[in-house]
């Protein structure tokens, strides 16, 4: 027995030390792959999955690692910019209000507009006037953008489709095809269009970017220019520039469709219907059937006084009558 | 004289202007250095943009607009007289219908480089044909003078294919490539009774089909106002009254172009007082039917004096403008009506003076129809350099405006130098007419 028992002992031993190399080796080459096997599973779990729309309009899925970046060229930019900014944002009716009463001359307007579009001083996408009716009526402040008509003067002579209107109302001026024949400015009742006349301002610097006809920039010399109702922010679903620079609360911004505009000071949404309602909102110069997007609300009440070193330059325009 | 001592000298009177004198080339030297210096002034605006005029973002056509209305305006008289008084029957004018076809066909020409002048980006010229929207007036306005252009070419020529056979015939000092030229031209004229017949009922056929198109070309131009709400375009008998202010000019620029030609050619027998008579009489009928338009045009918005309207008018009649305005409706219609009432004003020399004066006085109607009116748009012009708000053309402006008269002058005098300026098969076939008359 104890022979017998130490004989198993010491095969036991022998084979307790084999047994042991087997089972450590095994356990280390088992475990390190288990373990290799794990962290390969984990990370595949971590590698991001990434949708791609193709161009032709195929959603697929791949991995982000699987992916690299192609530089597109400018001409490849400039398409897609071209094509977004001819389409325009479907579903949506753009309309602005701008409150009369609210306006002081601050000006902010123009600076952000002059700013965003990199226009000279004297060039106006957005151009605050000083008005009077008639020699009894008072005067008053009246921002003037483009009125972004439904049936526009300007789109109509427009002989190459240079400008156009979008489906979202918008009316944008594409300056890659204008010819610079400036029918456009004298069909236009509301003085709303300018002409690059010079080299544009910035124009060295914007050598390299890709046109935005949206955003109107890079401007270029021989063609014309125009209150955008800033597409390129109304894209990314903000307000457009003067919108949010105005510090009086001028001007809402919105949805005809969705009956909402927001004031770009308080950033309050109202009702549209209902704030033309309660305030008398009005067009400029219905009569001329052009049917414009942007309305006003009348100077009822003005919160700041008229200045009265603007009242001779608003007089002007009276003429003798 | 016998008949055919009487042809022989009508062949070698009218052509005796075909050879190159030592005037001809002193004038287009003097013509070919005044356009480069204009051309270089174009240059200037091409390269530093239209900043070099005194074009602003309100009064954005000025003096190459009013001058393009000029050019189409101008070219109408090759309507009026080749065709119009051609076939009515009235046979004075024969004599001057080449005059007033080549007068047609450089201006209508000229007129389309006018405008491309005034474009902004001019190498993007090529949109209007590839991206062209048939909404816009302007593509009415190139299609029909682009017709024009080609209708008057044809109705110069094929009246001329006869006399560029007697050309070929008997110019025979001239060097045998410019004879060729004469006889390919020809296209084997031999002056058979077929070939006259064919010749006489394509002109016929080309004189009816030019009416209506040249009636065109100024009503579309008129209609690139007409068709805006401005005040002082804003007007429905705008095409009436661009073409018959068309026919002053046009009759005009005739008196002048026949006085030059009468003289430096020596056509004295061939356009005759009895010619400028003629003419007189016919300027004075279009300038009483401008006048009657005119009337309207200004009487009908000034009695009722709408807002508007009114800014534009009181700086027409009393404003900045009215020194101009009265200028060109006295010097430019009124007295040249009551002058050319008289007979006297009819001969020669005082016709070329009042037809100058005509002319320039319509080149100014044309500056006065198109800038006031941008001058007072309906909402006030503000926060903008004074010189956006008057317009004053600058210097390059004007040389730029002048080279297409130079080119006009150039094209008018080659011709003239080139082909016959009075129809030599007519005034032959005319002549038989009247022996078989007697």
């Amino acid at each position: 027995m104890s022979e017998k028992e130490e004989k198993p002992r010491k095969k036991s031993r022998r084979e307790f030390l084999q047994d042991l190399g087997i089972v450590g080796v095994g356990t280390l080459i088992g475990g390190s792959a288990i373990f290799a096997g794990m962290h390969y599973d984990k990370k595949k779990t971590q590698a991001q999955r990434i949708k791609v729309l193709t161009a032709e309009n195929e959603l697929l899925e791949i991995e982000k690692s699987d992916t690299t970046q192609v530089v597109k060229s400018k001409l490849e930019n400039l398409t897609y910019l071209q094509k977004q900014g001819r389409d325009g944002i479907a579903g949506r009716r753009f309309v602005m209000v701008i409150d009369l009463s609210k306006c002081r001359n601050a000006r902010k307007c123009m600076a952000a507009c002059n700013n965003a579009h990199h226009l000279r001083p004297e060039q106006h996408h957005i151009n605050v006037l000083k008005m009077q009716e008639s020699h009894d009526t008072p005067a008053y402040y009246m921002p003037k953008p483009c009125q972004h008509c439904d049936n526009p003067p300007c789109v109509a002579v427009c002989p190459v489709d240079a400008t156009f209107k979008r489906q979202d109302g918008i009316v944008l001026i594409d300056n890659e095809r204008c010819i610079g024949c400036r029918f456009c400015i004298a069909a236009c009742p509301y003085s709303a269009r300018i002409f690059n006349w010079a080299e544009p301002i910035k124009s060295v610097d914007d050598e390299d970017l890709a046109y935005n006809v949206e955003l109107n920039v890079p401007q270029r010399k021989g063609t014309v220019s125009k209150c955008l109702f800033s597409a390129d922010r109304v894209r990314e679903g903000k307000l457009p520039y003067c919108v949010s620079a105005c510090p009086n609360g001028v001007y809402y911004f919105g949805d005809e469709n969705e009956d909402t505009v927001t004031n770009g000071t308080t950033k309050e949404t109202v009702r549209f219907k209902k704030l033309l309602e309660d305030n008398g909102g009005y067009t400029l110069m219905p009569e001329l059937g052009t049917h414009p997007r942007v309305y006003y609300l009348p100077p009822k009440g003005k919160e700041y006084p008229f200045q009265d070193k603007d009242k001779p330059e608003a007089a002007e325009h009276l003429g003798n009558s | 004289m016998s008949d055919q001592l009487k042809t022989e000298k009508i062949t070698t009177d009218l052509l005796r202007s075909i050879r190159l004198n030592k005037s001809f080339l002193i004038w287009m030297g003097f013509l070919g250095l005044a356009f480069l210096v204009c051309f270089g002034a174009y240059g200037l605006q091409l390269k530093n943009g239209m900043v070099v005029t005194g074009l602003g973002d309100y009064v954005s056509w000025g003096m190459y607009i009013s001058n393009f209305v000029f050019f189409v305006a101008t070219s109408l008289i090759g309507m009026l007289i080749s065709a119009a008084l051609g076939l009515s029957g009235q046979k004075w004018a024969a004599p001057l219908a080449r005059i007033a076809e080549i007068i047609a066909l450089a201006f209508a020409a000229v007129a389309g480089l006018v405008i491309v002048m005034d474009m902004g980006r001019p190498e993007r010229l090529l949109n209007v044909f590839i991206h062209g929207r048939i909404q816009s007036p302007i593509l009415w306005d190139v299609t029909v003078v682009t017709v024009y252009v080609l209708i008057s070419t044809l109705f110069l020529y094929i009246p001329l294919i006869p006399d560029l056979k007697i050309c070929y015939d008997r110019l025979d000092k001239l060097p045998p490539f410019a004879r060729n030229i004469y006889k390919l031209l020809s296209l084997n004229w031999t002056g058979s009774a077929d070939q006259k017949k064919l010749i006489k009922q394509s002109t016929r056929v080309i004189a009816i089909f030019i009416i209506p198109v040249a009636l065109a070309i100024h009503t579309v131009t008129s209609w690139l106002f007409a068709n805006t709400s401005r005040a002082g375009w804003d007007s429905t008998i705008f095409g009436p009254y661009f073409v018959t202010g068309a026919f002053v000019a046009g009759s005009a620029a005739v008196i002048i172009a026949m006085y030059f030609y009468r003289k430096n050619y020596g056509l004295k027998d061939y356009i005759t007082d009895y010619h400028f008579d003629k003419m007189g009489q016919l300027l004075v009928l279009v300038s009483l039917i401008y006048l009657y338009f005119t009337l309207n045009e200004y009487m009908v918005p000034a009695y009722k004096m709408k807002k508007a309207e009114a800014l534009h008018l009181s700086a027409l009649f009393t404003g900045i403008h009215a020194g101009l305005f009265w200028s060109v409706q006295l010097f430019g219609l009124v007295l040249p009506i009551i002058l050319l009432l008289f007979k006297k004003m009819r001969e020669p020399l005082p016709m070329l003076f009042i037809a100058l004066a005509v002319l320039i006085g319509a080149w100014f109607k044309r500056y006065i129809i198109v800038i006031p009116t941008q001058e007072h748009p309906f909402l006030p012009i503000q926060n903008v350099p004074l010189s956006f708000k008057i317009y004053t053309p600058t210097l390059v402006e004007t040389l730029v405006t002048i080279a297409p008269f130079i080119l006009v002058l150039i094209i008018i005098t080659v011709l003239s130098k080139v082909i016959p300026i009075i129809s030599v098969h007519e005034t032959i076939e005319q002549l038989e007419e009247n022996n078989k008359n007697d």
